[in-house]
C-alpha cells in the first residue's frame, strides 16, 4: 500500500508546493498585483525595455520615412528579415496556445500554473509577429486594401487564392481568439481583484473590467462551457496557423521550400522555440515574484521535456528536408540542398542552426542539465537563437541561389534591419513587464481547484474510501472534475 | 421589509458544505436559487439542478455562419463580382478558399462562445444586489455562498430564512434589493 502511493506520486507529482489555503494562494498572487511595492527591478527592466522598444519606434519612421530600400533586402532575396522575423514571433506565440488549449483538453494540471503568461506571452509575439507583414509593404496605410476583403472605391479585392492572403486571415483570427480566450480566463481573477483592491480607482478598473462576475454557479456553468469550446477550437486553429505560415514557402516553386513537410514540421518547431521562450520567462519570473510554490521545478522539467521531443520532431524535419532534396533527383533540389549544407557561402548558419537546434538539446536527455535551471535557461535562449537560424537558412540560402545563376546575388542585412528587429524585442519585454506589473501572473482560481479541499468529499483524494458514498446520480456528460 | 428583499444568504466554509445544502435547497423544491463559488464547481450544477446550457448549440450555430460567409464572401469575389483567372485555376477553385474559411468558422465560434456566454450570464453587470452583503467579497477569495432569492414560489420570509439557518452554514444574511 505505501509503495503504491510512492508510485502514485511519482506518476503524479504535486502541481502545488507548500502548504496553502484557498485565501493563502489569492493572497499570494494577487498580492503581486495589488499590495507589494514594485521591486526596484521592476523598474530596472521595464526601463531598458521601455528603451530598447524606442528603437523600433524610430526604425518605423525611418522605414516609412525612406520606404522598405533602407533594409538589405534585394532581388533575388526579396524576403528577409522581414519574414524571418514575423515566422519567427508567430512561433513563439505557439506554445502559450499549446500550454492553454491542448495540455487543457488533455487534462494536464501542470498547466494551470503557466497559462495565465504563457497566454500574454502569445498575445505579444503575435503583436510583435504582425508588425512585419504590415511595415514590410512599406506603406502599411494602403496595406488595408491589399490585405483585407472591403468594398473600396477602386473595387479592388485580394486574392484569395494567395497563401498570403490565408496569412491575413490565419494570423488575424489568432490573435483575436488568443485574446479572447486569454480575457475569458481573467475575468474571475479581475474579479478577485476587483473585490480585494483598497485603492477606489484601481477598484473601479477592475471591476469594469471583470464586467461584474460574481463567481453564482449559474454563470460558472456556461463559463466552463465556454471555456472547454473555446480550448477545442484554439487546437486546430493553432495548428492551422503555422500549417499557413508554412504555405507561404511550400506553395511557392522555389527549391527549399517546396515541401510537403513543411507544415508539420513548422508547427513543431512553433511549439520548440514557444517553450524555449516561456522558460527563458518562466525562470527569473518565479525567483523575482517568489512564486516557487505554484510554478514548481517539476514544471520546469516538463517544460524541458516538451521542448525535447518538439526539438527532435525538429531535428527530424532537417534530416527529411535533406532527404527530399536528394530522392527528388531534380538537379535544382539537390543543388540547393549542397549549396545550403556545405557548398554554398551561407554554410556557416546551417551549421550554427544544427549546432542550436539539434546538439544543444541532446543535453535535456540528463537529468543533471534538465533539473539545472541554469542551464535550461542557456539552452533554452540558444534554442531561441537556433529557430531564428532556422527561418533565415530556410528564406536566404533558398532564395540567394535560385534558378537562374545570372540573377544570383548575396544578402546581408543592413542596420535598420537589426535595429528593427531588436526593437521588436524591447517592445515584447515592455509589453510582459506591464502585464506583471498589473495582472495576476498565475490564474488563481484555477490553482484554487488545484488544494485538496477544492474536491467536494474529497473523493479525488480518498477515492477508495468514498467511492461507494459519492452519489452517482449525475448522468450528464459533463467531463469530471478531474 | 420583506418585500424589499433580493433574497436571503447563507456562508460555508468548504465546497462540500455547500454542495450538500445546495442539495437540500433544491429537494425542498426552491427553483430561484444561485451558489457562489471562488472557482468553478462541477458538483453544484446537478445539486442546484441547473440545466445544460444551449450555449453550445450556439456556437455551433456561429460556426456554420462563419463557414458558410468565408465561402460566400470568397465566391462572390472571385465568381460574382469580379471574376478573373489567376494561374489557370478555375473561378470557384474550392481548395484554396478553404482556409479562410476554415478560420472564420473558428472566429465565428469563438465570437459567439465569449459573447453569448457574457450575454447568457447577464453580464455585464456593474451592480447587484449579491454585492449588498459585505462578506460577499470572500466569495472570490475563499468562501461559498448559496442564496434564495424573494421572487421564488416557495420564498416566505420566516419559513426560508428558519430554512436556511437548519443548513447548517456560518451565517445567514438578507440580501437588500
Amino acid at each position: 500500500m505505501k509503495d503504491d502511493k510512492e508510485l502514485q506520486k511519482k506518476l503524479h507529482p504535486a502541481m502545488l508546493e507548500g502548504d496553502h489555503s484557498f485565501a493563502s494562494v489569492t493572497d499570494k498572487i494577487s498580492d503581486v498585483t495589488l499590495k507589494k511595492r514594485t521591486p526596484f527591478h521592476w523598474f530596472i527592466g521595464f526601463g531598458l525595455a521601455f528603451m530598447v522598444a524606442q528603437l523600433l519606434l524610430f526604425s518605423v519612421m525611418w522605414l516609412l520615412a525612406n520606404g522598405i530600400g533602407v533594409w538589405g533586402n534585394n532581388q533575388p532575396v526579396g524576403w528577409a528579415f522581414d519574414i524571418i522575423n514575423f515566422v519567427w514571433w508567430i512561433g513563439i506565440g505557439h506554445a502559450g496556445t499549446l500550454i492553454s488549449a491542448i495540455l487543457l483538453l488533455l487534462n494536464q494540471k501542470w498547466r494551470t500554473s503557466i497559462n495565465r503568461f504563457a497566454e500574454a506571452m502569445t498575445l505579444f509575439a503575435v503583436a510583435c509577429a504582425a508588425m512585419f507583414p504590415l511595415l514590410h509593404t512599406g506603406r502599411p496605410w494602403l496595406a488595408a486594401y491589399w490585405l483585407f476583403p472591403y468594398p473600396n472605391t477602386m473595387g479592388i479585392w485580394p486574392n484569395f487564392r494567395s497563401p498570403l492572403i490565408w496569412d491575413v486571415f490565419a494570423v488575424s483570427t489568432y490573435a483575436t481568439v488568443s485574446a479572447l480566450f486569454w480575457y475569458v480566463g481573467l475575468i474571475p481573477d479581475l474579479a478577485t481583484l476587483r473585490d480585494r483592491a483598497k485603492n477606489k480607482y484601481f477598484k473601479f478598473v477592475y471591476a469594469a473590467l471583470s464586467w461584474g462576475w460574481r463567481g453564482s454557479a449559474r454563470h460558472c456553468h456556461r463559463y466552463e462551457i465556454t471555456y472547454l469550446i473555446l480550448a477545442g477550437l484554439s487546437t486546430p486553429l493553432v495548428l492551422s496557423v503555422h500549417s499557413i505560415v508554412s504555405f507561404d514557402f511550400s506553395v511557392s516553386q522555389v527549391p527549399g521550400w517546396h515541401a510537403t513537410i513543411f507544415p508539420p514540421y513548422f508547427v513543431a518547431g512553433a511549439v520548440f522555440a514557444g517553450f524555449a521562450m516561456v522558460l527563458i520567462l518562466c525562470i527569473p519570473l518565479r525567483k523575482w515574484y517568489r512564486m516557487q510554490d505554484f510554478i514548481t521545478h517539476q514544471h520546469l522539467i516538463y517544460m524541458a521535456k516538451v521542448m525535447l521531443a518538439t526539438g527532435l520532431i525538429v531535428v527530424y524535419g532537417y534530416a527529411m528536408e535533406a532527404f527530399f532534396g536528394w530522392y527528388s533527383a531534380s538537379q535544382y533540389e539537390v543543388f540547393m540542398v549542397k549549396n545550403r549544407i556545405w557548398e554554398g557561402p551561407y554554410w556557416w548558419s546551417y551549421w550554427m542552426l544544427i549546432f542550436c537546434n539539434g546538439i544543444s538539446i541532446q543535453f535535456l536527455w540528463f537529468k543533471r542539465f534538465r533539473e539545472s535551471e541554469f542551464w535550461l535557461f542557456v539552452i533554452s535562449v540558444i534554442v531561441s537563437v537556433g529557430m531564428w537560424l532556422e527561418r533565415f537558412v530556410i528564406i536566404v540560402t533558398s532564395l540567394h541561389r535560385d534558378f537562374l545563376p545570372s540573377s544570383w546575388a548575396m544578402y546581408s542585412p543592413r542596420v535598420w534591419d537589426w535595429t528593427m528587429f531588436i526593437g521588436t524585442i524591447g517592445f515584447f519585454f515592455t509589453l510582459i513587464y506591464l502585464f506583471v506589473r498589473f495582472v495576476p501572473i498565475i490564474s488563481i482560481f484555477e490553482v484554487r481547484t488545484l488544494l485538496p479541499e477544492a474536491n467536494v468529499h474529497g473523493h479525488q483524494q480518498d477515492f477508495e474510501e468514498n467511492v461507494n458514498e459519492v452519489e452517482y446520480t449525475y448522468d450528464r456528460t459533463d467531463p469530471p472534475n478531474d | 421589509m420583506e418585500s424589499k428583499l433580493h433574497g436571503i444568504m447563507a456562508e460555508f466554509d468548504t465546497p462540500s458544505d455547500l454542495v450538500d445544502a445546495a442539495r437540500k435547497v433544491r429537494d425542498a423544491g426552491y427553483t430561484k436559487t444561485d451558489a457562489f463559488s471562488p472557482f468553478p464547481l462541477h458538483e453544484i450544477d446537478e445539486a442546484l439542478g441547473i440545466k445544460r446550457s444551449i450555449l453550445p448549440y450556439l456556437i455551433f450555430c456561429g460556426g456554420i455562419t462563419g463557414l458558410l460567409s468565408g465561402i460566400g464572401l470568397q465566391y462572390f469575389v472571385h465568381v460574382f463580382d469580379w471574376p478573373i483567372i489567376v494561374g489557370g485555376r478555375p473561378h470557384f477553385s474550392l481548395p484554396a478558399f478553404i482556409p479562410p474559411a476554415y478560420e472564420l468558422t473558428i472566429l465565428f465560434s469563438a465570437f459567439v462562445a465569449v459573447f453569448g456566454m457574457l450575454f447568457l450570464n447577464g453580464l455585464p453587470a456593474p451592480y447587484h444586489p449579491v454585492f449588498n452583503v459585505p462578506r460577499f467579497a470572500l466569495a472570490t477569495r475563499e468562501k461559498f455562498f448559496l442564496i434564495i432569492e424573494s421572487k421564488d414560489e416557495k420564498y416566505e420570509y420566516a419559513e426560508t430564512r428558519s430554512f436556511m439557518e437548519s443548513l447548517a452554514p456560518q451565517e445567514v444574511f438578507d440580501v437588500e434589493e
